[in-house]
């Protein structure tokens, strides 16, 4: 299902984007179809409406900080988002990524290494990142195989779902 | 319990020095070692969820086709962001919890209005040293402060978590502070943390467990342990951890429970980095809008004005903050266009405030007393502000929009500083008062 390697489009956004900023609460109790439309709103309001499918995102330090609203991540990847690399990530947002089956990759480096709109390759087995706009290669921590296999099965509820038709 | 040093001597395991964190996760994991980095699938002694996302998570269970809980034992479901109920939406919600709950027989189950979930836990019994308890609330760290591993997770991590009893982890690496010296008159423990989260910022401890450890932890009550502990998440950390020791035990025989032994961290335990935290210099810490890591002295910023002073939440809503208020306030009033909101951390809070006069002291200073719960906390309801208002408070977090208007700041520091700063009208360090 899912692959370990990602090629795609950049958007690149700054430090500290927080849950607030990709799940404001306003929408919280909203389907995720309406969530969706608002993700980054407050920082890019075109995002929602011009990101596309495969598209990756290159943050800054403490992406997804704040709180545990696992629909930070769950809005991204229903707007098609393939993967979210960032210098660092919060604890609760690669949590909540991976449960959701969206990869996050942590890559210090990778911030000062892309322009928006640039190309990226991302290995995520490998640990590797790739600017192949300017062929500039960044490596990364490596993500492991126990966070793989619950991507690889779609998240955490996929992986739940097989466990009990077993 | 979980293994110690002299533990690992009897058994003859030539086993490597652990950590809180590691052994925490190395008896849930059921393994006799376990070092940071690596994955484990743990078995989960507790599992915290309250009203924002219990209805969500028991409906996706069953979306799943689970029709009950692994055990219904050691799941704990409060009600206490939204109480009581400031609309028919967030009534709705708490009448299909209460559904759930009893269908699932769920019986650890607190109502609206008796306290918020990070209080009841400890208070009602329901945590042990070298647990492992997962939360879908970020502040679930709180339980670190009686060496139990308490961390926050999303929704789909707890529907697996309730269906299977399990969830993976990353054992974290640890950070150690090592606290000396002691406080002054005035400076609290919620002092030291906001001092710390400053000193480290947001992500100081991104992913990676703490260890408070110290000759300035040894005497430190329940209560102080808690603030530290529950704050710990604001700087990123998985884990906010200090052992068990005499204080734990004799708070958790005083709270209707058996004692408990030490849990220590192994003497050749390894650490990832251990800083030393000197506290008798320490001056009022005072977080400013809009990150909890924006940290000053409260003297560098005295005299800004305020509308709003609010003491409660999980951080410092405790019979001990209550009181420090109530002995500033005893026989004052708060300053003309202040309000004064006050929202005991539980019922039993609440009834030893009544007891000890703390209640009739802050109701005559000007205080309004809210029902035991989140209170304004996090801007669902009741003390929402206004554009431009200023509020001052005891609660942990401070971003923007956090209280109503985006357009509103927010204040954090001890109970001493939020009570003298009602009492002025204005940021007031608490020792100018005495
Ligand atoms: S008091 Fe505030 S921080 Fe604590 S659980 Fe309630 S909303 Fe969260």
């Amino acid at each position: 299902m899912a692959s370990d390697v990602l090629r795609g489009r950049t958007w690149r956004l700054g430090h500290d984007v927080s849950t607030d900023v990709l799940s404001p609460g306003a929408y919280a109790v909203d389907p995720v179809e309406i969530r969706k439309l608002h993700v980054l709103e407050s920082i890019i309001p075109e995002f929602a409406s011009e990101v596309e499918v495969g598209d990756i995102i290159v943050a800054g330090r403490n992406f997804g900080c704040g709180s545990s609203r696992e629909t930070a991540a769950e809005n991204l990847k229903a707007l098609g988002v393939a993967c979210v690399v960032a210098e660092s990530l919060s604890r609760l947002f690669m949590r909540n990524a991976i449960a959701v089956g969206l990869p996050a990759l942590i890559c210090t480096g990778a911030h000062i290494a892309f322009d928006d709109g640039d190309d990226i390759l991302v290995d995520l087995a490998a640990g590797r990142v790739i600017n192949t706009t300017n062929g500039v290669e960044i490596p990364a921590d490596p993500l492991p195989e126990e966070m793989r296999r619950i991507l690889a099965s779609g998240g955490i509820l996929a992986v739940l779902r097989n466990q009990v038709e077993a | 319990m979980v293994a110690g040093v002299w533990e690992r001597v009897e058994d003859g395991f030539d086993t490597v020095g652990m950590n809180l964190a590691e052994s925490i996760l190395a008896r849930a994991s059921g393994r006799d070692q376990v070092a940071a980095g690596e994955f484990v699938m743990a078995e989960i002694d507790l599992a915290l969820l309250h009203d924002i996302f219990a209805a969500q998570v028991f409906d996706l269970l069953g979306e799943v086709g689970v029709n009950g809980v692994s055990d219904p034992d050691r799941t704990v479901v409060v009600i206490d962001h939204l109480v009581p109920a400031p609309s028919t939406a967030a009534a709705a919600i708490h009448q299909r919890i209460r559904e759930h709950v009893s269908r699932l027989d769920i019986t650890a189950f607190y109502d609206a209005g008796q306290g918020i979930c990070h209080q009841l836990l400890p208070e009602q019994g329901h945590i042990r040293p070298g647990d492992l308890i997962v939360g879908t609330d970020s502040h679930t760290t709180t339980y670190g402060a009686f060496g139990a591993g308490g961390t926050g997770i999303g929704t789909s991590d707890m529907v697996y978590a309730l269906a299977t009893g399990n969830l993976w982890f990353r054992v974290p690496e640890t950070i150690r502070f090592e606290m000396t010296g002691e406080l002054t008159t005035g400076v609290s423990w919620k002092d030291v943390i906001l001092h710390l989260t400053g000193r480290f910022g947001a992500d100081g401890a991104q992913y990676r467990a703490i260890e408070f450890t110290g000759s300035a932890v040894t005497d430190t009550d329940m209560s102080s342990r808690l603030t530290v502990a529950n704050m710990a998440l604001e700087m990123g950390a998985k884990f906010g951890l200090f052992a068990a020791d005499e204080v734990t035990d004799a708070y958790l025989r005083d709270h209707g429970g058996s004692g408990c032994d030490p849990f220590k961290p192994d003497v050749d335990a390894t650490y990832e980095a251990v800083h030393e935290v000197p506290l008798s210099e320490l001056q009022p810490q005072i977080s400013l809008p809009h990150e909890v890591d924006r940290v000053s002295p409260v003297g560098e910023v005295e005299g800004i004005t305020i509308n709003q002073a609010f003491i409660g939440s999980c951080t410092n809503g405790r019979i001990e903050d209550l009181l420090v208020a109530a002995e500033i306030l005893d026989g004052h009033h708060v300053a003309p266009g202040v309000r004064l909101l006050v929202a005991p951390a539980s019922r039993t809070v609440l009834g030893e405030a009544l007891d000890t006069g703390v209640v009739a002291s802050l109701v005559e200073a000007g205080a309004s007393i809210l029902a035991p719960g989140c209170g304004p906390c996090f801007g669902g309801h009741g003390g929402l502000l206004a554009p431009g208002e200023r509020c001052i408070g005891t609660h942990n977090r401070n971003f923007i929009g956090r209280m109503g208007s985006a357009e509103a700041e927010i204040f954090l520091a001890s109970p001493a500083t939020v009570a003298a700063s009602a009492l002025t009208g204005k940021i007031t360090d608490p020792r100018e008062l005495s």
